[in-house]
């Protein structure tokens, strides 16, 4: 599978990711050749295999709706960016 | 035994002990927990310079939890890790001690709250020296990948130590700590060790709680020991393992007391070596020390039978389609909004967030993002994702039935010795091939244990030995009782 340079920015836009000129061309080379040997997996008949998500087979895993106590409030926002009043801050999202 | 904390030639420091060791003096009071953290905290000043396994190193708190530690002592408490020094890799959280994964994005990070195996070891009253270092985000298998500096491997300092959790295992190498804890995501516990010769498990995904580590790949990731033999590796599961109602993905299942595992013969235990493990590009010399191990383990009294694993020739695809993929969509947390790096110079929020996760993630993190998010994107999640899935599932079974016929595998843990600096960094799929014999057990969520097996032109080799889910019992006693019969694990690098 070879990746197009358009390709590589689409995906990047998908990720929320900035890349520099320099990157989209690096990650355009490197992951068009890391993608030609994944194609190793189509050798493979899966039709009639299950996928597995997780290992250990565990039932759905559910607790009482206890209320417990959360996190004060400011030992969170203490990694904030910004925060204001309580609140984590972000620019504004309409404009 | 004759122990000194001078520099005299010949005789045992403090920094040298096993955490059995040194509980047992600490429990005669023939040393306190404090002057063995001086000690250690000696050691680091001393060779940290040549190997930076660091990120962080907590003096202050480690001399506090030491002299609290000794009042437990003195209590009468004998929990086997009470006042014994250790290194946390930088993935872990640690409650007001900055936690930074190696990474630009959560260099000021100081998590609000401890991950559930950093509690079980403050109860244990473990004293903690600091935070190691690692790839970024846990993705690479040399620790180049560190936003911060490249952690040397010991016995050659132009070579690697693995990764990712390279830190951890240099530091345990070097006796700058007596022990670590890391995370195996792919062989980032198992392949530092190899590459350092120290003792490194891989729990059974489901073991060890994932509460409070920074999450990469959620469906393969497991916090696990580092330690300088079987017997402290036995010890620090006693401690680190439990069901974590606060991890759903932990199993219910009682916790063994690991150390009676610890039994030095091997009689009726039917070993299996996988071909398929002995791959092509498999260096000479480390073969050749896995089959001499393998002629240990059958005079120990196992018996030894070749076998095949037909798939384990896509587990490296399945590994690079599921562990991007997860790990895409647990960054996508990293938005310069909560908490972690925020970009100041951007004009709207879509360009705040483009230039913060440009900024913040390096290139691996931002290989691995983009690799993760084409292959859950429209059009090409069946062809990739759920293909790698499936192919997940025939390797499990595989295992399975392997497990039929045999209590463990054994296997090298790399094919390789440690590579030089800069050889495989430009070449992702080269370094992805240095996790070829260790990735198919976490895409199986199966235990791994890796133990020092001797030496190929001078450096470490790692034997690994796997079992079916939760036989870390099994693993164990083969390991023990291969330790009791070699010394390997006793030589030190020449720092």
């Amino acid at each position: 599978m070879k990746l197009s340079r358009e390709d590589v920015e689409h995906i990047a836009f998908l990720a929320r990711l900035g890349l520099s000129e320099e990157e989209i061309e690096r990650f355009r080379e490197q992951l068009s050749n890391i993608l030609e040997n994944f194609e190793v997996l189509q050798e493979i008949d899966t039709a009639d295999v299950q996928p597995t998500a997780h290992v250990i087979a565990l039932d759905s895993v559910v607790r009482d709706d206890e209320v417990l106590p959360s996190w004060p409030q400011n030992e969170v926002l203490e990694n904030a960016p910004q925060a204001e009043d309580g609140y984590f801050r972000v620019r504004a999202v309409l404009e | 035994m004759n122990i000194a904390n001078s520099q005299e030639e010949g005789e045992l420091r403090l920094y040298q002990l096993t955490s059995h060791e040194a509980h047992e003096l600490l429990w005669k009071r023939e040393i306190s927990a404090l002057e063995l953290t001086e000690a250690v905290l000696g050691r680091i000043a001393q060779v940290e310079e040549q190997i930076h396994a660091f990120v962080t190193v907590t003096e202050d708190l480690a001399l506090m939890q030491a002299r609290e530690a000794d009042e437990r002592i003195r209590a009468g408490d004998a929990s086997p890790l009470v006042g014994i020094p250790t290194m946390i890799k930088d993935n872990i959280c640690t409650k007001g001690i900055a936690t930074t994964c190696s990474s630009r994005m959560l260099e000021n990070f100081v998590p609000p709250y401890d991950a559930t195996v950093m509690q079980r070891l403050n109860r244990e009253r473990a004293v903690i020296v600091g935070k190691g270092n690692m790839d970024e985000f846990a993705m690479g298998s040399s620790n180049e990948h560190s936003a911060f500096f490249p952690t040397r491997n010991p016995w050659d300092r132009e070579r690697v130590p693995g990764g990712s959790s390279g830190g951890p295992a240099v530091a345990v190498a070097t006796d700058e700590v007596i022990y670590a804890l890391g995370s195996d995501t792919g062989g980032s516990i198992r392949q530092p060790a190899g590459f350092c010769n120290v003792v490194g498990l891989k729990p059974t995904y489901g073991r060890v709680s994932r509460y409070g580590l920074v999450a990469f790949a959620s469906s393969l990731d497991q916090i696990g020991p580092l330690t300088k033999d079987v017997t402290d590796c036995a010890l620090v599961m006693n401690a680190i393992a439990c069901y974590d109602p606060r991890d759903s993905t932990s199993v219910p299942q009682p916790t063994p007391d690991y150390t009676k595992s610890l039994i030095p013969e091997l009689k009726g235990l039917r070993l299996g070596i996988p071909k398929e493990y002995f791959v092509r590009g498999m260096e000479a010399g480390v073969e050749q020390v896995i089959w001499d191990a393998i002629a240990k383990l059958e005079q120990l009294g196992a018996e030894v039978e070749e076998t095949s694993l037909p798939h384990t020739r896509y587990a490296l695809a399945a590994y690079y389609i599921i562990a991007p993929s997860e790990a895409s969509a647990n960054l996508a947390r990293y938005d310069g909004v909560k908490y972690g790096f925020s970009a100041s110079d951007a004009e709207s929020m879509w360009d705040a967030m483009d230039k913060t996760r440009q900024y913040g993630f390096g290139p691996e993190v931002k290989r691995r993002i983009i690799l993760g998010t084409y292959a859950l994107s429209a059009g090409y999640y069946d062809a990739y994702y759920l293909k790698a899935q499936k192919v997940r599932t025939l390797i499990r079974r595989e295992f399975e039935q392997a497990f039929e016929r045999f209590d463990a595998l054994v296997t090298p843990t790399s094919p390789t010795v440690p590579f030089k600096l800069g050889e495989k960094v430009e070449d992702p799929l080269q370094m992805y091939l240095s996790d070829v014999c260790t990735l198919p057990i976490n895409i199986a969520g199966i235990p791994g244990l890796s133990i020092p097996a001797g030496f190929s032109d001078g450096l470490p080799v790692g034997m690994q030995i796997l079992g079916k889910p939760f036989s870390e019992e099994t693993l164990i006693r083969i390991g023990f009782a291969y330790e009791q019969a070699t010394d390997w694990h006793k030589r030190r690098p020449p720092l």
